[in-house]
């Protein structure tokens, strides 16, 4: 991974309303940096929604359209639409959804924009959960996980669903996945979908909970970074639903990622392994399309 | 024995009722201020031997119990403001369709996002004319634990009464709060069961032909019997059709099987009407206030009274217009801008004799705000 400088200006203000060690709000605080301030945001129903928050909170210096639930990538498309009657094609138009606004309620209008190709970012950045209404779980909860509506024996048994593929599969211009662990990475990805303008851009950032997922605030990054090593959240890119690269390549076993979380805690031996195996096929499976 | 007593939240009031009532099927989608319910319902049903599931947004939730209870079983759904409006397409099929199914809406503050949460009273209209097209509903709501629970129970067995989605208008508060319930014995509450056909297999049925009372036996879809349901008018057999007298008929069964029952189906409270100057009229957490201020008043003389509704829709416009025969004064205690004043107001003899006491900004009415109101009545300024 090449090394750059990190750009100064910060596009959201020191003091927000989002939990200690909040891994969407770093996750903002980066892709703001790569996309500077040209940029209008539309935010569903997520925790960001609170985040952007009541003033003098409100935690952006660019505009905000807190949309419905559902409706990320319709709301963007219409804002699109008219800033290109203007001839305005310098603005960023970005969605930001969480996990249930982009894998769940929000993904019909985000496959209807990706298929007509809608000229703009989305984002999702995920929690994997329902955490602003208190920890239930999405179709982007990873199996094994214990949340409010998979609780005691009955946590999640299926897997979480992949987003990036439903997407590249739309055959967009781009599909990446970010970390908030891998600053420069991230922010190379955000300038890089800013720049290649035309079409949709979709970016998975993976965003710690540490309310959510049972960690302490301070180990926010480092779990992240433990899931891109452990290949559990592999970071990498698709170019028009075809080219696809691996940017990082883990070598650690996904048990140091699992026994860092609350969330993971009651699963034995047994039930690693077969997550392990699971990571290690999708990993495989990863490294054939990357033609590695 | 010992009485089984717990001190819980209003939305979990309403699970342990569901169950009480024999609900094995629950379909629903986290959003504040409902999701206790969800939550409560993924503990509760897989140790009854019922099955959850979290869906993937409201519609999908209202769909699959839809599914659920045509296919035999007793279902229910819970939301909030933003989700319920996203429900109205299947609360309309639900309705075409003569399906039994339960939906909690414990209301917010709208519209929109709105005020998440903050408490509302805004939805009772929504309840009655979100879905598009002549129809009608059941729309009941409760201000206590008790009266939650039994209320519950009740929406269940006027679904399998009337084969209809029956809503439950909650609020913020009363979903929130938590206070002491004395959870009935089984059997204390009577349960309406499932009424299934007589008709042997391979004998023709008629998922559409009503009985001589009006009611409609099912058959467990996919069980013995093969037919057709739409959401298109549809003749006796469920076949759709667009034959003018079909339309006529099933538009009036629709709407006359609830309308001929709004005495059987109304439910209220009434606290010292019988010489009431001044009538409180509320419902759900605001006739907690009102019926504060109606003991204090009434403890100092004033012949004050309170009629709490239970049953907003059918509205019991003929209750309303008995009960305040006499009144000089009705006062509507609701948290929006004025939404059963508006039914009040068509039911009572005199229209001019009724105001309104609300609160409109996410906070609860509280017996200050009644008591203003009061005071403006008697001319005695706030």
């Amino acid at each position: 991974m090449t090394q750059f400088n990190i750009p100064d200006t910060d596009y959201m203000y020191p003091g927000h309303v989002g939990c200690p060690g909040c891994g969407a709000t770093i996750a903002m605080k980066f892709a703001l940096k790569g996309l500077g301030d040209k940029t209008i945001m539309v935010i569903p129903a997520c925790c960001w929604a609170i985040i952007a928050g009541p003033h003098p909170q409100t935690a952006l210096k660019v505009p905000i359209l807190h949309t419905a639930f559902e409706t990320a990538g319709a709301a963007s498309s219409g804002v699109r639409a008219a800033l290109d009657m203007k001839n305005d094609t310098e603005t960023t138009v970005v969605a930001w959804a969480g996990d249930g606004g982009t894998f769940d309620i929000g993904l019909q209008s985000l496959s209807g924009a990706a298929e007509r190709n809608e000229d703009f970012i989305y984002v999702c950045y995920d929690n994997e959960a329902y955490m602003n209404t208190g920890v239930q779980r999405s179709s982007s909860t990873p199996y094994g996980a214990r949340t409010t509506t998979t609780p005691g024996q009955d946590w999640k048994q299926t897997r979480k669903k992949n987003i990036v593929e439903a997407l590249a599969a739309h055959r967009i211009p781009y599909a990446a996945t970010a970390s908030i662990a891998f600053p420069e990475d991230m922010i190379q990805k955000f300038q890089k979908a800013k720049e290649m303008k035309g079409g949709t851009r979709f970016i998975h950032v993976f965003a710690t909970c540490p309310s959510g997922w049972r960690v302490s605030s301070e180990m926010s990054v480092k779990i992240a970074r433990l899931a891109v090593q452990s290949n559990f959240f592999p970071l990498y890119e698709v170019e028009h639903g075809v080219k696809y690269s691996l940017n990082y390549k883990g070598d650690r076993p996904v048990e140091d990622y699992l026994k860092a979380q609350g969330r993971f805690r009651h699963l034995t031996d047994a039930d690693i392994k077969e997550i392990q195996k699971m990571t290690d096929e999708d990993l495989g499976l990863l490294m054939r399309k990357a033609e590695i | 024995m010992s009485k089984n007593v717990k001190f819980i939240q209003g939305n979990e009031v309403c699970v342990e009722a569901a169950l009480y009532a024999g609900l094995d099927f629950f379909a629903g989608y986290p959003i504040t201020p409902s999701t206790e319910i969800a939550e409560h319902m993924s503990l509760r049903l897989p140790q009854t031997g019922g099955k959850f599931l979290q869906m993937e947004d409201e519609i999908a939730s209202i769909c699959a119990i839809v599914g659920a209870s045509l296919t035999g079983h007793k279902v229910m759904t819970a939301t909030s403001g933003p989700g319920f409006s996203l429900m109205q397409e299947g609360l309309g099929y639900a309705i075409m369709t003569e399906i039994p199914c339960v939906i909690v809406n414990v209301q917010r503050g709208g519209p929109s996002t709105g005020l998440p949460t903050g408490p509302s009273q805004g939805d009772v209209y929504q309840a009655r004319w979100g879905v598009h097209g002549d129809h009608a509903i059941i729309a009941l709501t409760a201000s206590n634990h008790q009266d939650i629970f039994s209320i519950t129970v009740d929406a269940f067995n006027m679904a399998e009464t009337y084969r209809t989605p029956v809503i439950l208008l909650f609020d913020e508060v009363v979903g929130h709060m938590r206070e002491r319930l004395v959870v009935p014995e089984p059997e204390e509450i009577p349960l309406v069961e499932r009424l299934r056909t007589s008709v042997k297999a391979g004998v023709d049925y008629h998922p559409y032909l009503p009985r001589e009372d009006g009611r409609l036996p099912m058959s467990d879809f996919g069980g013995v019997h093969r037919y057709n349901v739409t959401g298109l008018f549809h003749d006796m057999w469920g076949f759709p059709s667009n034959n003018s007298g079909v339309t006529h008929g099933l538009l009036r069964h629709l709407v006359d099987k609830i309308k001929n029952n709004v005495e059987v189906i109304t439910r209220f409270k009434e606290y010292y009407l019988e010489d009431a100057e001044c009538i409180l009229i509320s419902y759900g957490s605001s006739a907690r206030s009102a019926l504060h201020v109606m003991e204090n008043r009434r403890s100092r003389g004033d012949r004050i009274g309170l009629l709490e509704l239970q049953s907003l829709w059918p509205f019991p416009y003929e209750l309303v217009r008995k009960k305040c025969a006499n009144a000089k004064h009705i006062v509507v205690v609701e948290m929006n801008m004025g939404q059963v004043i508006r039914a009040v107001k068509r039911a009572v003899d005199h229209p001019d004799r009724v105001v309104l006491a609300n609160r409109i900004d996410g906070f609860f009415i509280n017996p200050t705000d009644i008591k203003n109101i009061l005071r403006l009545i008697q001319g005695k300024g706030v």
